[in-house]
């Protein structure tokens, strides 16, 4: 299959590893990847702090780029939940008939990263070996606007290696909201102190998730706090792969 | 507790009211407990309705119906609500609400009144009304009654004392009941409260009351409530004066049967409400002679008005949006400045200010989606939130003023940033230049920030941030596809 990458605007600055790990994970399973070059960003940031005439030409410039692709993957949950649960209404709102029919037929192709894996391809091996304890954390659009269910933790149980350990209240939000997390900084560093004390009950050298934007926040924490646990995408670890002797 | 009555007019915005509520670590192991309970309570009866998400459709549906034809209704309402012996006022405000219901009880001929617990009257400020013209009104819900004796204010919906504890509780019925030796146990304090209630539900001739819903088709008003002690408001008194919104309308006694499922197992984790209590107008034979009931707009019709925010009206007030909110966890209720808090609150209280006041509670929330996966009436909150943010900005965007918000300078740069890939490249290479200052190597020899200036160092007080690699996904990309920009 030949999969259009929308790597998102913070993984392509803050998170290229993932996006590497995407294109690993794809080709090994045999697909064609492919980058459209004009993309940048889906409006999230926009949408969501309430810039709603900012966001539109980025909903055109996403539907403009990818138009033409057979499948779209997004590794951001809350990008992909962005494009589901607003841009239909965004399109009809400026009365935009072209833009309206664009988005409807374009939203079926699209695709979050774990959710190509299971629902799309109906995988939950992909071959990949992480010989580490790690922890899930299921962010919130991931959860509640997709319905990832447990896709992503079937497809880690798949891996090779890996000790999957349980996270406390595993469907409460890190805390992070975007503009929230400065906004509203002290709320949401509470919020963020009770994932990261959940994240270290577990035991985990990792904490895992659909998402970027939750683990960078996470991740912030548990650097500051000198917790020695990393935070990395669910495409680093099925990229994740056995050295095989020569 | 907070001293002033909750008034969105005055409150503080929120970052700092809840920064202050987070100083209580008493109130904040208060409400994660309770909220830990009421959740655990309502999964579980939730979780036994094969048809949950049916009901809920039904209970949405019913509401929506309402709202589209909201005047039908109440007019139907008020017609057979007159039928039936009951007096129907009209008040367009809360002033004219508090007008109304000071003059009947006064013309009751009572300088007291029993009171149900009522969010409505809450919202009123009625108490303060009624005392300032010389009645005196003696709250009856036990929450209420704790609110009122400790002089604080509701910070939950529909448990209004959440924030307190039994020691607590115990502690505010010692002073002002004069109980020194009082036990700490619910039964010791279900007992005080009822030998000081039960002499005023047999001596106090007046009733004031909220409702759950009006039924248009009979002209019935619906109360439901754990304690019995509202069926006693309801009963007793000679006068029953009863003030709702006019989004309190169902248009059969039928829509019951979803919304009195919906609303015990979402609001207290009960299958039924152990008293719910349905009158019309009034019986020579039994119960109030007169029956008074206000219909109080107060703002209710300007959202109304609003396409995308009329859903807001739909709220049957169950609390369970509140319970489930990560953010109302751990703040309680009072930072949000409104006696509505938690994610109800911050659609509705903006909304009935006419967002001309509470435009921070907007905000107050991660769009998380943990309060409209829980609404029996299926209000996507997150969505009225974000639609309320866009009228925030638009209000503090408009003008001269709007040129020197630094928020919108900087959404628009970013946005015109976004709308060109050959801009935001440069500002990717920009960034890493602008940060380097700022990066410090941890001790693996890894780049970190740990201090951002202006509105970002709220991000920075609790948080690193990794500095940006050197390379971007799409320079990777093309490197590796071997075409060079
Ligand atoms: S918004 Fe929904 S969950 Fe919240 S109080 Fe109203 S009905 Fe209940």
């Amino acid at each position: 299959m030949r999969v259009s990458l929308f790597i998102t605007c913070y993984n392509d600055t803050l998170f290229p590893s993932t996006g590497k790990s995407v294109v690993r994970v794809l080709e090994r399973l045999g697909h064609t990847v492919d980058f459209p070059r004009g993309q940048t960003c889906c409006g999230q940031m926009h949408w969501n702090t309430g810039y709603q005439a900012e966001a539109l030409p980025l909903l055109q410039r996403f539907v403009d780029q990818f138009r033409a692709a057979e499948v779209v993957v997004i590794p951001s949950s809350s990008c992909v939940a962005m494009m589901r649960d607003h841009y239909p209404k965004m399109a009809a709102e400026i009365d935009d008939v072209r833009l309206t029919a664009d988005v409807a037929a374009l939203l079926p192709k699209v695709f979050e990263f774990s959710e190509f894996l299971t629902k799309r391809l109906g995988l939950e091996d992909v071959g990949a070996y992480y010989p580490h304890r790690v922890t899930y954390h299921a962010s919130c659009h991931g959860l509640r606007s997709l319905s990832l269910g447990d896709g992503p933790l079937r497809l880690l149980k798949a891996v090779r290696g890996i000790d999957l350990v349980a996270l406390d209240r595993v469907e409460q939000c890190c805390g992070f909201g975007g503009t929230f997390a400065v906004k509203n900084a002290a709320v949401s560093s509470a919020m963020l102190e009770e994932k990261i004390s959940a994240v270290l009950d577990t035991g985990a050298d990792a904490c895992t998730a659909c998402d970027n934007s939750c683990l960078m926040h996470i991740q912030g924490a548990l650097h500051r706090q000198h917790t020695g646990v990393r935070t990395l995408h669910l495409a680093d670890i099925l990229a994740g792969e056995e050295e095989v002797q020569a | 507790m907070s001293a002033g009555p909750l008034d969105p007019k005055t409150a503080p915005a929120f970052p700092m009211a809840a920064k202050a509520a987070m100083g209580d670590s008493q109130l904040r192991s208060n409400v994660r407990h309770a909220t830990d309970v009421i959740q655990a309570k309502r999964a579980r009866v939730v979780d036994e309705m094969p048809d949950w998400q049916a009901l809920r459709e039904a209970g949405k549906q019913i509401r929506e119906h309402t709202m589209r034809h909201l005047d039908f209704y109440l007019e139907q309402f008020e017609a057979n609500c007159t039928r039936a012996g009951g007096v129907v006022h009209w008040a367009r405000d809360a002033a004219e609400a508090r007008r109304i219901v000071v003059s009947l009880v006064k013309a009751s001929g009572s300088d007291e009144v029993i009171k149900i617990k009522s969010m409505t009257t809450e919202e009123i400020q009625l108490n303060a009304a009624l005392e300032a013209a010389g009645i005196q009104p003696y709250e009856t819900d036990l929450a209420e009654l704790i609110i009122q004796l400790g002089q604080d204010q509701p910070s939950h919906i529909v448990v209004p004392a959440l924030h307190k504890n039994r020691q607590q509780i115990r502690e505010i019925f010692q002073r002002t009941m004069h109980l020194p030796n009082l036990g700490d146990q619910p039964q010791d304090l279900a007992d005080a409260a009822r030998l000081f209630l039960r002499e005023k539900f047999l001596r106090v001739k007046t009733g004031v009351s909220g409702a759950n819903f009006l039924i248009a088709e009979t002209g019935g008003v619906c109360v439901v409530e754990s304690e019995g002690n509202g069926r006693m408001c309801l009963t007793l008194p000679e006068t029953l004066i009863t003030i709702a919104g006019i989004d309190k309308v169902l248009p059969r006694y039928q829509d019951l049967e979803v919304t009195l499922q919906l609303l015990p197992r979402s609001a207290t984790g009960e299958r039924m409400n152990p008293y719910n209590s349905i009158w019309t107008g009034v019986d020579p034979a039994d119960g109030p002679r007169v029956f008074h009931i206000v219909l109080m707009d107060n703002a209710r019709t300007e959202i109304l008005a609003d396409e995308e925010a009329r859903q807001t009206l739909n709220c049957i007030r169950c609390g369970a949006c509140q319970n489930a909110c990560p953010v109302y966890r751990q703040t309680g209720g009072h930072a949000y400045g409104s006696v509505y808090a938690g994610p109800i609150g911050a659609i509705l209280t903006p909304q009935l200010q006419e967002m001309h006041h509470a435009q921070s509670l907007p905000y107050a929330s991660s769009l998380c989606g943990a309060c409209y996966e829980v609404c029996p009436v299926k209000i996507n909150i997150p969505e009225v939130l974000i639609h309320l943010r866009n009228k925030v900005v638009l209000q503090n965007t408009s003008g001269i003023a709007g040129l020197f918000d630094v928020e919108a300078a900087a959404m628009k740069a970013m946005a015109a940033i976004f709308r060109s890939e050959r801009r935001f490249r440069a500002a990717q290479r920009l960034g890493r230049i602008a940060e380097t200052p700022l990066v410090r190597k941890d001790e693996h020899g890894l780049g970190w920030i740990s201090w951002l200036p202006g509105m970002l160092g709220g991000w920075s007080q609790t948080r690193d941030l990794r500095e940006m690699p050197k390379e971007t996904f799409r320079d990777w990309w093309e490197k590796r596809s071997g075409h060079d920009n």
